[in-house]
């Protein structure tokens, strides 16, 4: 069963990878496909969640190739909430073909199976991975808006905006969702962090390189929140300090099978 | 039936003729009722860059046709001979093909202008329609509409006005809420100004050397006047800055922009500078959130655009040539569905009549007996016509439609069709 809807979703999300730089060569219908392979693989991966959810006495997503595949959902939900306009399809193109990846490569490390007893029991561990995995969601689709802010102002500046006009948002649209995204990704991650701590103590454990760079990460973000709101931060310098904070997201998250599941 | 195009185009006929030939929506509708008397059908669009009468009919279509020349002739002020070396006319496929061009946006003067579709569907609301035409104009429109979702034609600007208020949009998204600041009260200030004010954007000010022109104005776009000296202090309030004045040195320099940008808390500025000298100095482009766009970036834009849309044109022309493939195969399909409904309704008069003689025969069965033989009959007439009308439509699809028709009508001895039924859609 769970098998029956991996690999289905990952086939309509590689077909929305695909369709989706086919649309980028040519707007129109590869769009709408792109569209639709989205839709159709959330809900077949929001299903093999669900079957894992039931089937699993713990955290379903214990292990390595589990957290990449509820890391990957968040992307495509969070993702979900706007991309499907015809303007946002450009993000599409940044998220879907990683998105793929991603999902294929979880399934390569056996995210396509039930485990009966999940190894996290502590509630505490629970929240703490579910959202810290939501918030890095979160700066990841941001990464994503603040790359296409950045591409778009550089083709603005450079006055190459003829075959780019009707094709992204605005700079100001994407600077705003950014934005949006940034602050409600900052306050998951900072519970998701107190969470962590709160295990961490109860179980007399130490902070290792993986912690502190999520910490560094969560210094990024909140900062990028104070210069934001408190310095008047936008446009290009606020899209360079999220793409900073995205490098320390891929630091954590290609850390951590490393740290936490050798 | 027969389609039939007459018109006149921007292709073939100078704006002084193609003026005195337009119609207005409701002159269109009129012309149309006197052209479709007598049983026919007829659409008069008219638009700025062509005037042309669709006209569908039997016998009535020459007649139709002649009445459609003259009155044009009569509208343009020419003796007929003259005014028909300036005239067009296409018949059938060929008609109904310009048509879907011309909803697409391919016969227009900049492909993929948003304006023709809207026009084509208000002449088609406006006309004397029967099955034909209403057929071929919902299709053109649907046409029309699936050329602008499926390709980018219609995606870039076309002028240099709208191309600084397409640009603007690419920074600010909706321009509602924008403020614009006007720099220059001349007439091409006005126009691209009255593009951005058509987007949602605000005049908020308007600067000026002369302010009785700069009141003027105001008084047309809103906003308040300034002296063109205090230009300058406007920046912190303003989102888009537009400046067409004839000075002859920088009124606005990057020292200015720079001083204003502390107050604009990151917020970006749109500079539009369609003066020639210009008016705005182009090293503000280098500061932070400023975007300078001169005359020749606008034109550059505009060219780059048309250039775009004249390669989705291509695709545009394919999605054309489907939908009047299609347009085809339904015109040849009316060729034989009256034939075919006139057999298989002979076919059941024959079943009915047969079984009425059989009546004394058949009083001996059950009810039951005698719907059995009934259902047995119709099987048995349908099975039979199976075949031949699935033939007949795979020839309509082809080009012998008419001929299987005339055939089938020989062979069976079927009587004309009824005439189609025709409305005005006023």
């Amino acid at each position: 069963m769970v098998e029956l809807l991996f690999w289905p979703a990952l086939f309509a999300y590689g077909e929305a990878a695909v369709a989706y730089v086919g649309n980028a060569r040519r707007p129109g219908r590869a769009g709408r496909l792109a569209t639709w392979g989205v839709r159709v693989g959330w809900l077949l991966q929001t299903g093999l969640l669900v079957v894992q959810a039931e089937r699993s006495d713990g955290f379903p997503w214990d292990t390595w190739a589990g957290s990449l595949n509820l890391f990957v959902w968040l992307v495509v939900t969070v993702y979900l909430f706007w991309g499907c306009r015809s303007r946002y399809r450009l993000l599409g193109l940044l998220v879907m073909p990683p998105a793929a990846v991603l999902l294929l490569a979880a399934g390569l490390g056996g995210a396509a199976k039930t485990h009966a007893d999940g190894a996290y029991s502590s509630t505490f561990l629970v929240l703490h991975v579910g959202l810290v995995l939501t918030a890095f969601a979160g700066f990841t689709l941001a990464a994503g808006l603040a790359a296409i802010y950045l591409w778009q102002e550089r083709r603005l500046k450079h006055h190459r905006a003829g075959g780019l006009l009707g094709r992204a948002p605005s700079l100001v649209t994407l600077d705003t969702l950014e934005s949006r995204v940034v602050t409600l990704a900052v306050p998951a991650l900072t519970a998701g962090i107190v969470a962590g701590f709160v295990r961490l103590r109860s179980d007399g454990g130490s902070l290792d390189a993986l912690m502190v760079f999520t910490l560094l990460t969560w210094l990024v973000f909140t900062g990028y929140l104070v210069l934001r709101y408190g310095l008047g931060w936008r446009g290009r310098r606020a899209a360079y300090l999220v793409l900073a904070g995205f490098a320390l997201v891929v630091v954590v998250r290609i850390g951590l099978p490393l740290t936490h599941f050798s | 039936m027969s389609l039939l195009l007459i018109g006149i185009s921007h292709r073939v006929a100078p704006v002084e003729l193609r003026e005195r030939v337009a119609l207005g929506l409701d002159e269109a509708g009129e012309l149309a009722r006197e052209l479709a008397a007598g049983g026919g059908e007829a659409v008069c669009l008219s638009t700025c860059n062509r005037t042309e009468l669709y006209l569908a009919g039997d016998e009535t279509l020459p007649d139709s046709a002649a009445r459609a020349v003259t009155a044009l002739a009569g509208r343009a002020g020419l003796d007929e001979p003259d005014f028909r070396a300036v005239l067009y006319r296409l018949e059938d496929e060929a008609a109904g093909i310009h048509l879907f061009r011309v909803a697409a946006g391919l016969d227009s003067m900049v492909p993929g202008e948003g304006e023709i579709l809207g026009q084509v569907r208000e002449a088609f609301e406006a006309g004397t329609t029967g099955p034909l035409l209403d057929r071929l104009f919902s299709q053109a429109i649907h046409a029309g509409k699936k050329v602008r979702t499926e390709t980018a034609i219609a995606e870039s600007p076309a002028s240099v006005s709208s191309a600084a208020a397409s640009l603007a949009e690419q920074v600010f998204g909706n321009l509602s809420g924008c403020r614009v600041l006007l720099v220059g009260a001349g007439k091409m200030g006005e126009l691209a100004a009255r593009s951005l004010v058509s987007r949602g954007a605000t005049i908020a000010v308007v600067a000026n050397r002369s302010p009785d022109k700069a009141q003027e104005l105001v008084g047309r776009l809103g906003g308040r006047a300034v002296a063109l000296e205090e230009a300058a202090t406007e920046l912190a309030g303003t989102d888009v800055v537009l400046a067409s004045t004839s000075s002859p040195v920088s009124v606005l320099t990057r020292e200015d922009v720079e001083r204003a940008l502390p107050e604009r808390k990151g917020r970006p500025l749109f500079l539009i500078d369609i003066a020639v000298p210009r008016d705005l100095d182009p090293a503000i482009h280098e500061l932070e959130g400023c975007y300078l766009y001169d005359i020749d970036d606008l034109e550059s834009v505009v060219a780059e655009s048309l250039a775009g849309r004249r390669r989705e044109a291509a695709r545009a022309e394919e999605i054309v040539l489907d939908e009047a493939d299609r347009f085809r195969a339904w015109q040849a399909s009316r060729d034989v569905a009256p034939a075919i409904a006139s057999l298989r309704a002979l076919a059941e008069e024959i079943r009915e009549s047969e079984l009425e003689r059989a009546r004394s025969r058949l009083e001996r069965l059950t009810e039951t007996e005698r719907r059995a033989v009934e259902a047995v009959t119709s099987r048995i007439v349908d099975k039979l016509l199976h075949v031949p009308t699935v033939k007949m439509k795979e020839a309509a699809a082809g080009a012998d439609g008419a001929v299987y028709a005339d055939a089938l009508r020989h062979l069976f001895g079927l009587g004309d069709d009824a005439p189609p039924g025709r409305h005005s859609r006023q």
